[in-house]
């Protein structure tokens, strides 16, 4: 059983008009095997917590802490972080010209793991991960990302989801851009991931959509940069009902 | 950092440069040529093709007279291709091209003999023809290697660079009608040597040349790339891949004169640079001339700053003197290595210096999978290695 600890967590951020604090006191515990939403209107800084937790460098976390089995993950490098089981599937991934998929795959299994797969059962692996992602195999050929279509993005993330097997997986709004059907195929990736792996979940999402498919035990609701209500998967339909406009304007 | 792009369409290149001596205004087709060194003035910036490099840089390269060069050369080549010593009186020796600046002019004057390498016109696409130039000397010197692409043949050459040297060279490639060539110049030097080279390629009808400079390995490394259209239905792909250190000085310098219609160029090159005071320029011309019409080009260069204290100069001039042609465009970008494919790849467990190397490499491997030689991609793949070893990146 593993747990990951958010506590009191402000994040500042530079911009043009100067410094910015995004996050105001974040408190927040993720365990094994359960699923977190978090829903919040555009700018809430969802992301930003999505993007602290990895440690991208544009964020500056000024306060507070977070723990994974009370281990300091702010005092980790990014890759560090990644090794440590913390994975991030991201909203916008980059193109990275020139490198394989199946090199990027096998490059990054073999540095969380910290040795190379066995390559009969590693080709094994992907190939039926991909297989009930319905991606086609000639994906792996292609460069990371270059000219992957929203939902290629999308599957390519939980495709490494499944074979990357973290504790923990933040999943940034990785239900916008997908179409029904993609949403669908996506959503049991995630399912099949977190049965396989018992991985803790934090799904950060705009619409209640992706909850169809993937049921959460609890639901955070995200404003200003702080937690405004929690509660169970209730709490989502009253936000599909009534939208964040009592959040917003309170 | 330092990129500086001409305005398209560039006449020449010079007019958003300011020198205290003023620039001659001139069109690339009105360039000297001449095979004569006393014809070209001293090395100076106010020249547009020393607008970079100095002097000093050249080592010697740049004075009136060089020794002959005297190091080793080792030549691998199937039956049917030929090699012999021939002096400046035999017909392929300037048949290619003429010098257009001074180190090529005083390399082309000291070599009393050439390298003359012959392809048969019944030479199939496997004939691969492997020069070595190995050298040991450090006085400056003088080469003169031409390949003579017979019709119809077909083949490739490598010119594989090493040891240690301070070599002026020209090489002549003369692409006969209907031939398809590849030539491959490696620059992989010790350390400490100046390399300045001037490749001259001179296009027959339907003929077609694929030129690739891999420089690697050496001080200053200057390599300038013509090729020139003789007849209609010529194809010319030129590439380039470098990857210069601290210290390291890399020029890549391309002229592709259409002159006649229905040729097709096309230019990539890419570098990677690292270290204080890398420095890499790539100057690319392309001309259109008014006879040119149905003309198809596109130039492209792209660098990669892995680190501060790199510069990367990057100058596409496009000269066209006819609207009637098929496309004309080019591409010049140097960026910083980005960090958010930085953050992508360690946010998948990988640590930072193994990741820039795999950026690095896909970001070159565009150039390196052009080759088509396993042999020769596998060995620039464990180059590039080497070079991200030695600077711990």
């Amino acid at each position: 059983m593993a747990i990951l600890q958010i506590k009191n967590l402000h994040v500042t951020v530079e911009t043009e008009q100067g410094t910015k604090e995004i996050l105001k006191g974040v408190d927040l515990t993720i365990r094994s095997g359960e699923s977190h939403a978090i829903m919040g209107p555009n700018g809430s800084g969802k992301s930003t917590l999505a993007y602290t937790i990895a440690g991208h460098p544009k964020y500056t976390v000024t306060e507070g802490e977070i723990l994974l089995d009370g281990e300091d993950v702010l005092e980790m490098s990014v890759d560090e972080r990644a090794r440590a089981g913390l994975f991030l599937a991201m909203q916008y991934p980059v193109e990275i010209p020139g490198v394989s998929v199946s090199n990027f795959l096998r490059t990054a299994k073999t540095a969380i793991t910290g040795e190379a797969p066995a390559l009969r059962t590693w080709i094994k692996d992907v190939r039926g991960a991909m297989d009930a992602l319905k991606m086609d195999s000639t994906f792996t050929e292609r460069n990371v990302n270059e000219g992957f279509s929203g939902g290629e993005k999308k599957r390519h993330e939980i495709l490494q989801l499944e074979l990357l097997k973290p504790k923990f997986a933040v999943l940034d709004e990785t239900d916008s851009g997908l179409d029904v059907d993609a949403l669908k195929i996506v959503s049991e990736g995630v399912n099949r991931a977190k049965e396989a792996n018992d991985f803790g979940l934090l799904l950060i999402t705009h619409y209640t959509r992706i909850l169809k498919y993937i049921k959460p035990d609890f639901v955070h609701v995200f404003v200003a940069g702080k937690i405004a209500e929690q509660g169970g998967p209730e709490l989502a339909d009253r936000l599909e009902a009534e939208g964040y406009d009592r959040y917003v304007k309170a | 950092m330092t990129t500086s792009n001409a305005t398209v369409p560039a006449q020449h290149g010079m007019a958003e440069h300011s020198h205290g001596a003023g620039v001659p205004i001139q069109i690339r087709s009105a360039r000297l040529r001449s095979a004569d060194v006393a014809d070209f003035g001293p090395v100076s910036r106010v020249e547009e093709q020393y607008r970079y490099i100095t002097s000093e840089r050249l080592a010697g390269l740049d004075a009136d007279t060089l020794d002959e060069y005297i190091g080793d050369i080792s030549i691998k080549h199937p039956e049917g291709v030929t090699t012999a010593w021939v002096g400046s009186d035999h017909p392929a020796f300037g048949g290619a091209g003429l010098p257009e600046d001074r180190p090529s002019a005083a390399a082309w004057g000291s070599a009393e003999q050439a390298y003359l390498v012959t392809i048969p016109g019944d030479a199939k696409p496997d004939c691969e023809v492997q020069i070595g130039i190995n050298s040991e000397t450090t006085t400056p010197s003088a080469l003169h290697v031409i390949i003579d692409a017979k019709p119809f043949s077909r083949g490739t050459v490598i010119l594989d660079h090493k040891g240690s040297a301070v070599l002026g060279e020209n090489v002549e490639i003369i692409v006969g009608d209907e031939a398809e060539i590849t030539v491959i110049s490696i620059q992989d030097w010790d350390t400490e040597a100046v390399h300045n080279s001037a490749q001259f390629a001179k296009l027959g009808r339907n003929s077609k040349l694929r030129h690739m400079v891999v420089s690697l390995g050496g001080k200053t490394l200057r390599v300038s790339t013509s090729a020139e259209f003789t007849a209609t239905g010529g194809d010319v792909e030129l590439l380039g891949m470098y990857f210069a250190d601290a210290g390291q000085y890399i020029e890549n310098r391309l002229y592709v004169d259409h002159a006649v219609p229905n040729c097709k160029s096309r230019v990539t090159y890419k570098g990677a640079l690292q270290g204080d005071k890398a420095h890499t320029v790539w100057v690319g011309d392309v001309l259109i001339r008014m006879a040119a019409e149905g003309t198809d080009t596109y130039e492209l260069n792209r660098n990669l700053l892995l680190t501060d204290g790199a510069r990367a100069d990057s100058v596409p001039n496009l000269e066209i003197e006819t609207g009637k042609i098929e496309g004309a465009g080019h591409a010049s970008a140097s960026g910083r290595f980005d960090d958010e494919q930085l953050f992508y790849l360690q946010a998948r467990g990988i640590n930072e210096r193994e990741a820039r190397g795999l950026v690095v490499r896909g970001f070159l491997n565009e150039i390196i999978q052009k080759i088509g030689n396993e042999e020769i991609e596998s060995r620039l793949s464990a180059s590039i290695e080497a070079e991200l070893e030695r600077s711990g990146s």
